[in-house]
């Protein structure tokens, strides 16, 4: 029984790393107030500079942060853009999305020999426990230091303040927009954490299609999980866990694959229709922020 | 003031407009020149795959042939193929290639539109409703993936295998079949029984997927695992890397992802194809209504010549067996075979066994 399920745990952790780095970047966004749909463009530029200046700089852990930086510049755009003018968040959000893979395909031109996938890693990030992933502890950690910032320390209190009622918080003397500043980048650089868990750990190369949808998994986990950390955490789980049974229960011949992989989806619906029940999003989520502004 | 600059811009506008369709003369293609151009599939022209191996197929179609232009115009997004196709089709090229599966129903749209103007694309047959001004190129990659499932059970210890596919569409059961086919051919070769295990990601990109599926396989005894899963397959040699096993790779030469692990690769040789197809119709040849196949006779398909990880004896096996395929007298049991490429001919393939 036991060599049944441990591979599913194995695979189950595996598939959720980096859709839990993406998922907590959107968490911390929109607690603020601001949609992050560029998730899955944070995540394509980080997933190509950590596995770029992980080959280069040979050191898997500078590759990873890289990746994380590379993920906070890109969403320094979405900041500049949706806080300081205004923008439609949606719009900018898509434009993350196609500026990081357009981005990460060209600068891979430049830096591999004018090729579209990096050399593979000399090193990949570390495993603990025999086989299972250093992201995945990583990922844990991040996910119960996010939930402390958020609830139990006056920084979080004002970052969920501001995504609730903007207006209320300036007139108490929050600064509106360095919170908002602050929440997008920093949700930038966990989505690069994610990238770079892809081509770091999981894989250890980029590729075009290194990331192909977990930022929009990781952004459903958001909302699956009623936008707290520990609930995209157990969503990203979930959706892992899902995929690691469709596995697992592969490569049987009375079941079609085509109908075993509809499993992870079903299974959402499923859940979400009789456990989650209605989540509601912070209430200025999406709302650009004006001073003055009722 | 308004007024005074919109007329301005649209007298800017149409007068662009109007020198765009000036500065346009209609070339024939009669000036002595033959000009081929491709529109590669969404990774680019150095994806170091099919889309590289085509354009180096066009490089080489040009440095043999006199009075000979090549080009190639790159695609964003896949609603772009059309597009570009489109554009391509109103210049004064001789013939259009369209590179991969994806492109046939762009290709095939607008070939019929543009009836005096040559296409071709690689991967695609239309059968009987082939066009008349295109060719389709097709490869009989269960001939390489015969080779590589024989070496697969040369050298497996565990006398269990594992396949991993993309999505299932005929194009990857030839490679399913001909690979367990030539498990097979091998088992039967050395008198004993080898299990295939084969299992879809119903995916060409998720690689987390592939690094599972062949992770599993590995843990149930797997030593050698062979795929044709696009870039599922860079999860799938992941897990060899990880768990120290075989994997084989495919398109390609993949020995550069994991040197120490990749047993060896089933190619595809689009750019062979390219070249001799481009050759045969720059030489007058009508081939326009018709599918070509290419496979190891044409050089089109094989495997590599460096194999680090496989055993020479091996690999001296699997050339004197591939020039059996080429002449075309492989026998089991005294009858000649024909390599299967789908399900109904593999079951064929089997029946001969007894």
């Amino acid at each position: 029984m036991l060599n049944d399920i441990l591979p599913i745990l194995g695979t189950m952790l595996m598939y959720s790393a980096p859709l839990i780095f993406g998922a907590l970047g959107g968490v911390v966004s929109e607690r603020s107030g601001v949609i992050n749909i560029g998730i899955e463009g944070m995540m394509t530029f980080g997933a190509f500079m950590g596995a770029a200046v992980g080959y280069y700089s040979g050191n898997p852990w500078i590759g990873f942060l890289a990746g994380g930086v590379a993920g906070a510049l890109l969403s320094a755009l979405h900041a500049i853009a949706s806080i300081s003018f205004n923008a439609d968040q949606t719009i900018s959000g898509i434009a993350l999305n196609l500026i990081g893979p357009g981005l990460s395909l060209f600068l891979c031109r430049v830096m591999f020999s004018d090729q579209t996938v990096t050399y593979p890693v000399q090193n990949k990030l570390p495993k603990v426990f025999g086989s299972i992933d250093i992201t995945v502890v990583i990922a844990l950690v991040l996910t119960a230091f996010i939930w402390f910032i958020l609830y139990k320390t006056k920084w979080g209190l004002r970052i969920r303040a501001v995504g609730e009622h903007p207006a209320a918080a300036d007139t108490l003397g929050v600064n509106v927009y360095a919170i908002r500043y602050v929440s997008v980048i920093l949700s930038g650089l966990l989505s690069g954490f994610g990238g770079a868990a892809m081509t770091l750990a999981v894989v250890s190369q980029f590729s075009p299609a290194a990331i192909s949808g977990q930022g929009f998994m990781a952004l459903a986990a958001v909302i699956f999980g009623k936008w707290t950390p520990f609930g995209a955490y157990g969503a990203c789980l979930l959706f892992a866990f899902a995929q690691a049974l469709t596995v697992n229960l592969g490569g049987v011949n009375f079941v079609p694959s085509e109908i075993l992989n509809m499993l992870p989806y079903v299974l959402t619906i499923v859940i979400l229709v009789l456990f989650v029940g209605k989540s509601v999003a912070p209430k200025a989520d999406g709302v650009p922020y004006e001073k003055g502004m009722r | 003031m308004k007024k005074l600059l919109s007329i301005f811009l649209i007298i800017l506008i149409t007068s662009s407009l109007s020198a765009c369709s000036w500065n346009d003369p209609q070339a024939t293609s009669d000036d002595g020149v033959f000009k081929v151009t491709m529109v590669p599939d969404l990774g680019g022209i150095n994806d170091q795959s099919f889309n590289q191996s085509a354009w180096e197929g066009l490089q080489k179609f040009k440095s043999e042939q006199q009075n000979v232009e090549v080009s190639y115009m790159e695609s964003k997004q896949s609603s772009d193929f059309a597009l570009n196709l489109d554009r391509l089709s109103d210049g004064n090229y001789d013939l259009i290639w369209g590179i991969g599966f994806s492109m046939s129903d762009a290709v095939y749209d607008t070939a019929k539109i543009n009836l005096d103007k040559n296409y071709a694309i690689v991967d695609y047959s239309y059968g009987n409703e082939t066009p008349n001004n295109v060719t389709g190129v097709m490869f009989r990659s269960q001939e390489s993936a015969f080779m590589v499932g024989y070496v697969a059970a040369k050298t497996t210890k565990t006398n269990k295998i594992g396949f991993v596919g993309g999505m299932k569409n005929s194009i990857i059961y030839q490679f399913e079949y001909g690979f367990k086919a030539g498990v097979l051919y091998a088992a039967k070769e050395m008198g004993k029984g080898i299990e295939v295990v084969s299992q879809y990601a119903e995916s060409f990109t998720d690689a987390a997927k592939g690094k599972a599926i062949a992770s599993k396989m590995y843990s149930d005894d797997c030593d050698v695992v062979f795929h044709a899963a696009g870039g599922v397959g860079y999860g799938v040699i992941e897990a060899a890397k990880d768990k120290n096993k075989f994997a084989i790779g495919v398109d390609r030469d993949q020995s550069s992802i994991a040197p120490d692990n990749v047993l060896t690769s089933a190619l595809k040789n689009v750019g062979q194809a390219v070249d001799l197809v481009s050759k045969r119709i720059m030489n007058g040849e009508s081939l326009g209504g018709t599918t070509q196949t290419f496979g190891l006779k044409e050089g089109c398909v094989g495997i590599p010549v460096k194999n680090k990880n496989m055993d020479p004896q091996i690999y001296n096996e699997t050339i004197r067996l591939s020039q059996s395929i080429v002449d075309g007298n492989i026998k089991i049991n005294n009858k000649e075979i024909t390599i299967p490429y789908d399900y109904p001919s593999y079951l064929e393939y089997i029946s001969t066994f007894s």
